[in-house]
Formats: C-alpha cells, sequence, structure tokens
C-alpha cells in the first residue's frame, strides 16, 4: 500500500470523543513534563508561574475528566474549561477557560468532527481568546500562535515545525498585552510563555490526527 | 444594596484592604477575595463568583489588581445575576473613595466622578 502523504491523511480524518481525549490527554501531559521549562520562559517576562498555573489546571481537569461521565466532546471541552477556570489562577485560566468554552460551543451536537470542523472549532476558540484578552496579534500574546495557526491550518495542513516557528516568531516582539508589557523593550528576545502551551496544544492536535 | 468588592492576586493584600475600608466605614458591605484556595498568588473565577455572591448587595463597585483579576471579574459580571461596577481606579484609593461616598448615600453618578481622576488601568 503506497504511503499516503501527512496532509492527506491529516485532511481524511475525523476527530470523534476517543480522539478528542487523546489530544486532551496528550497536551495536559505536556504541560506537565514541561512545567519547569513553561515556568522558567515566564521567569524573564513576566511572574514565573506558567508552568505551575497549567500544571494544575491540566491536573485539575484530568481529574474532573476522571470522576464523571463524559458522554461527548460538548461535555469533554465544558469539563476542561470549568477545571482551568477554577483551579490556573493566572490570565491563562480565564483565557484557556474561554477557549475551551468556545469549543464545548462549537462541538454540541457533534458526534464527529471532519477537518472542516475541526477548523471551525479552532477559529471559535481564537475569537474567545481575543474577545476576553482584547490583544491583537503583534502583542506578544498566544494570539501571536492562534491568528496564524488557524489561517495554516484553513490553507494547508501545518506540520509540527510550523508550529514550533510560530511559537519562536514570538521573541523578537515587544509585549504591549499582559503582564510582560509592563516590562517595554525589555520583554523583547524572550519566547512568550503562553504561545509555548499553546504550541503544545496544536501539536498534539497534530499528532493525534496524523496517528 | 450597595457594596465593595475587591478582588487581588494576593490574601493579605485583599484583607488588608478591607480592613482598612472596614474602619472607617463599617456599616458598607465590603467583601474581598484574594489568592487561590491553596495560599498560592493568583485569581481564579470561582472564588470571585463565591465572594461575589457571598455579598448581600445586587450592586458592587469592585476594585482589582492586575490582569487575570479582570479577566476572571469580566467572566462572573457575565453570568451573575448582580451589577458588577469594575473600576479602573487605582485599588486602594478607587475602595476607599467608593465606600466613603457610599456610606454617605452619594449617588452613582457623584462616586463615578470621584473615581474617574483615581483610573489607572
Ligand atoms: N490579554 C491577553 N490576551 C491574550 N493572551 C494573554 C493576555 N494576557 C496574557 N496572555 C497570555 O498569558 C500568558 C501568561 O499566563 P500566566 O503566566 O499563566 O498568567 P499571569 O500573566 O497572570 O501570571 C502570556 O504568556 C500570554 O501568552
Ligand atoms: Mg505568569
Amino acid at each position: 500500500m503506497p504511503l499516503m502523504p501527512p496532509l492527506k491523511r491529516l485532511r481524511g480524518k475525523r476527530m470523534d470523543l476517543g480522539l478528542a481525549r487523546q489530544w486532551m490527554d496528550a497536551w495536559f501531559e505536556q504541560l506537565n513534563a514541561q512545567k519547569s521549562y513553561l515556568s522558567e520562559l515566564d521567569n524573564p517576562i513576566g511572574d514565573g508561574d506558567h508552568g505551575i498555573n497549567m500544571a494544575r489546571g491540566a491536573n485539575a481537569a484530568k481529574d474532573a475528566l476522571a470522576d464523571k461521565e463524559i458522554p461527548d466532546l460538548n461535555t469533554l471541552f465544558k469539563t476542561i474549561a470549568m477545571a482551568l477556570l477554577s483551579k490556573v489562577g493566572g490570565a491563562s485560566g480565564p483565557l484557556y477557560g474561554s477557549i475551551f468554552l468556545a469549543f464545548a460551543k462549537a462541538s454540541a451536537n457533534h458526534d464527529t468532527l471532519d477537518y472542516a470542523q475541526i477548523l471551525a472549532l479552532l477559529n471559535a476558540g481564537k475569537d474567545a481568546l481575543m474577545s476576553r484578552g482584547k490583544a491583537e496579534v503583534g502583542e506578544k500574546t498566544m494570539v501571536d500562535v492562534w491568528v496564524p495557526f488557524t489561517e495554516q491550518f484553513a490553507d494547508h495542513a501545518p506540520s509540527k515545525d510550523d508550529v514550533d516557528a510560530l511559537v519562536e516568531a514570538t521573541k523578537p516582539l515587544k509585549a504591549t498585552k499582559g503582564r510582560a508589557a509592563y516590562l517595554g523593550d525589555r520583554s523583547i528576545g524572550h519566547i512568550d510563555p503562553g504561545s509555548m502551551s499553546t504550541g503544545y496544544l496544536f501539536k498534539a492536535l497534530l499528532d493525534v490526527l496524523d496517528s | 444594596m450597595r457594596g465593595i468588592l475587591i478582588v487581588s492576586h494576593s490574601a493579605k493584600l485583599a484583607e488588608g484592604l478591607h480592613d482598612l475600608l472596614q474602619e472607617i466605614v463599617s456599616q458598607v458591605p465590603i467583601h474581598y477575595v484574594g489568592g487561590l484556595e491553596t495560599g498560592e498568588i493568583g485569581t481564579t473565577y470561582d472564588r470571585i463568583m463565591e465572594a461575589a455572591e457571598a455579598s448581600p448587595a445586587d450592586e458592587l463597585y469592585v476594585f482589582y489588581d492586575l490582569g487575570s483579576a479582570k479577566m476572571n471579574l469580566e467572566m462572573v459580571q457575565e453570568t451573575l445575576d448582580k451589577t458588577l461596577i469594575l473600576s479602573p481606579a487605582a485599588m486602594v484609593e478607587g475602595a476607599f473613595v467608593a465606600a466613603t461616598l457610599i456610606s454617605a448615600n452619594a449617588d452613582n453618578k457623584a462616586i463615578e466622578k470621584q473615581l474617574k481622576p483615581l483610573g489607572i488601568k
């Protein structure tokens, strides 16, 4: 059997509840594994807690999913949103909380999502993020990964290297939103921690879609 | 009824400001939330919701410190059945002004006017 190119494989894949859970579990695992690295990134341009915040949120979400019957995508994303909202404790709490609430809404009444519906889900998350945080592209926040990634996803199936490049591209930016904005020019030259945790979310997505 | 809600990343900061205000205006309901349930620094939607619900006031002047406090407050504002007035005023001065004016029965317009020059956010 000839090997299908990754792009084709990605495009043909549907996301059901099992795949969505794999996606989320992989993200939670990565947030835990990279806890110190994410906090390290938050040190020079923030308060050094992004890894602690996200690992706390990931574990709360894992516990909430284990405690409860999860019959569908809507319940999955809503449960995660509520756990992040109640446990993260930093700006990333209401931001990821709003993103996952939007995921829940976008996936309501769907048993599976095809490529276009996954794109719609991601776009709903991006819109919720931007209306919650009121940041635009170029302000050195996770918006700088969400916006170009959703554009790439619409246009061609991006690779994990593409995601890494988007995260890396936050380095030269000067922060004008979030805690890092207090640093002005001194925020230049550091990767934005929230963009890194968002990069993990997207790479985990590409992994499950390509599996 | 009108009241004050203080939202800080730090439990001590929130409690300290509450004590300071209580000293001056004992009859205005002043509620506060600071830090996470573990005592760590931060704010969450859940804890702000709890504090806002606990107040007997149905109209709350809210004073807060850093970024995530505001975003969580806006989420509470969207879901809670009370009027939350998020003030961009400096937390200590703003809460002081609002508490004394509420206690003196000033109307909201007068309060807003006094708060305006204290805006920093
Ligand atoms: N207004 C905003 N819009 C979008 N993203 C934001 C905003 N403010 C902060 N962020 C993201 O949140 C990350 C910081 O999260 P975290 O450290 O958990 O919260 P805090 O800044 O409250 O300590 C930043 O790296 C940035 O990507
Ligand atoms: Mg931080």
